[in-house]
């Protein structure tokens, strides 16, 4: 008979199969022994979860993190992190993506030094459920460093936003930090094509859900929005470095896949006036970097599964992740840093699971891609 | 040249109406229907009663007719008087078309059909062009063969075909895009990962998977992802499901080229 090669998580759930077993009948003392037995041999194996299984609890942390800016004061450089694109389903359904953010938020606890905040890049939720949202919040108040969130269109379109603002303010905000101007935006806002279709708020956020069916509408930052950034940045100094959260990319990749932003040149041209731009999204799930005029774009990686790359309209300065592979559900994923460098540009760190990192510079993109070209894959998608 | 396919079409569909099973394929229910309810609108042809006590013969047009003297009803002509009547018939037709030819397909001795007419008429009602270095020439006397099963397909039996698999790989693409069809357990559907059958390189296949200690076809794969990220059962190979989520998969990389062992 062939030798069949489990993929790891199938060996963890044989894990768990074999653990829950021993504890379904059992007293109190037993259970004791089983789990410290499981600790020990896991231990000794020198695998930190999550590798393998363990009876681990989420901590229901009581104490509030410090969600407004601490470190607000002082100069360039600093570095700050990202957990991006969790996608959670309820933990009774899928404990992979659960198992994968927790993992990222331990790789930046082990940070040292910490960074100065991190930054949640959007998609907490897979389908924007009060579960699944709360979970989220629950897991990345692990995190040492103080969060700033960022909202996606998983997070958005089950109850259009009702339930993230609860938890976690307005979506759209600025702040200062060591001489950098931060904004944050919500830049998937979608026109209406749920109403007509007279579907009900499920219905709408498994569309949204769904990347490449052609219902939904192309993802806007939206004028209303746009008019509040012209405002915003009206009393900031052109010599400012501007750091712009968005979850879609603010430019336009690939329209099929909604990897694009439908007032992408409205918004880019406000941010022309300013000499220092870094724009820093999420949603793409892959190595993904672009220099448009003066504003240098980063995608973010997510924690839950990587996207191929799209068949057209990829930046031609981006370096592709090698393709993944499926066998390792942690391929292809991952979380980063940023270094916000002393004359306000800023690099990244694609600390790719599995993989060596790979770091990206901002010379790389300033020079249109002539010097600190970052390592090339060695087998790209197709 | 317009009437003349409209006449072959309309013979065609006359001797189609009654038949299902015509020279060895069979009809699709839907085609079926379709073919049913031409029937139904087709004209009808007056047929007049016979006045010399003989048999009244009619031609395909639906208008043309002749009586035939001393035949009672049922009996057989003989060759010589068959030959004569339908000789009269297609006269008369002639006579009513002017400058306008009748196809034989079996008529040899008049050279193969369409030697006056560009291809496109001369395979009549439709049927497939044939391209390449002839068809381009100018004024060219293209000649198509007739009579066999490839040749006898007309445009009709292209649009049924084609509903038929888009309507296969529009299944394949319902299963490929929800966890719960593919019998995943974890809320994980393959358009997650492969959004539009993205980065699954069917044409690479066969090829050696180490991960299966085998050499893989598609269908291995999709079981595997099957069993693993979606954590769904594994179908049999030839479940309809297998042979759907195929479909689509093939269909999405259309006009890709082969290239099986590619890693």
């Amino acid at each position: 008979m062939a030798i069949r090669h489990k993929s790891i998580e199938s060996k963890f759930y044989e894990d768990r199969e074999r653990v829950l077993k021993a504890l379904r009948n059992c007293d109190r003392r037993t259970f004791l022994k089983i789990t410290a037995a499981t600790m020990g041999a896991v231990m000794a194996k020198g695998l930190m979860p999550p590798h393998t299984f363990q009876l681990v609890e989420v901590a229901n942390a009581a104490v509030t993190k410090g969600w407004e800016s601490a470190g607000a004061q002082g100069a360039l450089p600093f570095r700050f992190a990202y957990i991006s694109d969790a996608h959670l389903y309820e933990r009774t359904l899928n404990q992979r993506f659960v198992r994968a953010i927790v993992k990222a938020v331990d790789d930046v606890n082990a940070l040292d030094p910490q960074p100065d905040f991190v930054l949640y890049g959007g998609d907490l939720a897979q389908l924007g459920s009060p579960a699944q949202l709360e979970m989220g919040r629950q897991i990345l108040m692990g995190l040492k460093a103080p969060v700033k969130m960022m909202v996606g269109e998983h997070d958005w379109f089950l109850d259009l936003g009702e339930k993230w603002q609860e938890l976690f303010g307005p979506p759209t905000y600025s702040f200062d930090w060591k001489g950098v101007h931060v904004v944050v935006l919500q830049s998937v806002y979608e026109k209406d094509f749920w109403t007509a279709r007279k579907m009900t708020p499920e219905e709408r956020m498994q569309t949204v859900a769904g990347l490449d069916n052609g219902i939904q509408s192309r993802f806007q930052v939206g004028g209303a929005q746009r008019e509040w950034l012209k405002k915003n940045l009206a009393k900031v100094p052109v010599t400012t470095p501007i750091l712009v959260f968005s979850h879609s990319p603010l430019y336009k990749y690939y329209r099929n896949w909604n990897f694009w932003t439908e007032d992408a040149e409205q918004v880019q041209a406000i941010l022309k006036p300013y000499n220092k731009v870094t724009v820093i999204h999420g949603h793409t799930h892959q190595m993904l970097m672009n220099q448009i005029g003066n504003i240098s774009f980063y995608g973010m990686l997510s924690t839950a599964w990587p996207w191929p790359y799209a068949p057209e309209g990829l930046p031609p300065l981006t370096i592709q992740m090698n393709r993944a592979d499926p066998f390792d559900q942690f391929d292809g994923c991952g979380d980063g840093q940023f270094n916000a460098r002393a004359d306000g540009l800023v690099d990244t760190i694609y600390n790719l699971w599995d993989r060596n990192p790979v770091t990206v510079k901002a010379s790389y993109l300033t020079s249109g891609g002539k010097v600190d070209r970052p390592p090339a894959p060695q087998f790209a998608s197709y | 040249m317009k009437a003349q396919s409209k006449l072959i079409t309309t013979t065609i569909l006359s001797a189609l109406a009654g038949g299902v099973v015509i020279g060895g394929w069979t009809i699709y229910p839907r085609a079926r229907a379709a073919y049913a309810q031409s029937s139904q609108v087709s004209p009808v042809h007056a047929v007049p009663q016979a006045t010399a006590g003989g048999v009244v013969v009619e031609l395909c047009d639906g208008v043309t007719h002749t009586e035939v003297t001393g035949l009672k009803p049922g009996q057989a002509m003989t060759h010589a008087q068959a030959l004569a009547v339908t000789g009269k018939l297609m006269a008369e037709w002639q006579r009513k078309h002017p400058g306008e030819k009748w196809l034989m397909a079996q008529a040899s001795d008049q050279g193969t059909p369409g030697t006056a007419e560009p291809a496109a008429e001369a395979s009549g009602g439709g049927a497939r062009n044939i391209g390449g270095p002839g068809a381009a020439e100018q004024g060219a006397k293209l000649r198509s063969q007739q009579g066999d099963t490839y040749a006898s397909f007309h445009d009709r039996d292209y649009k049924v075909w084609k509903a038929e698999t888009d309507a296969f790989v529009a299944q394949g693409s319902e299963i490929f895009h929800s966890a719960k069809l593919l019998g995943g357990t974890i809320g994980v559907s393959c358009d997650m990962c492969h959004p539009n059958a993205a980065n699954t390189h069917p044409e690479t296949y066969p090829k050696y998977q180490e991960q299966l200690q085998k050499v893989a076809l598609l269908r291995d794969m999709i079981n595997w992802c099957i069993e693993n990220p979606v954590k769904g059962k594994t179908l049999d190979p030839n479940d309809p499901k297998m042979r759907a989520l195929e479909a689509y998969i093939l269909a999405s990389r259309k006009g890709t080229p082969l290239d099986y062992g590619k890693h």
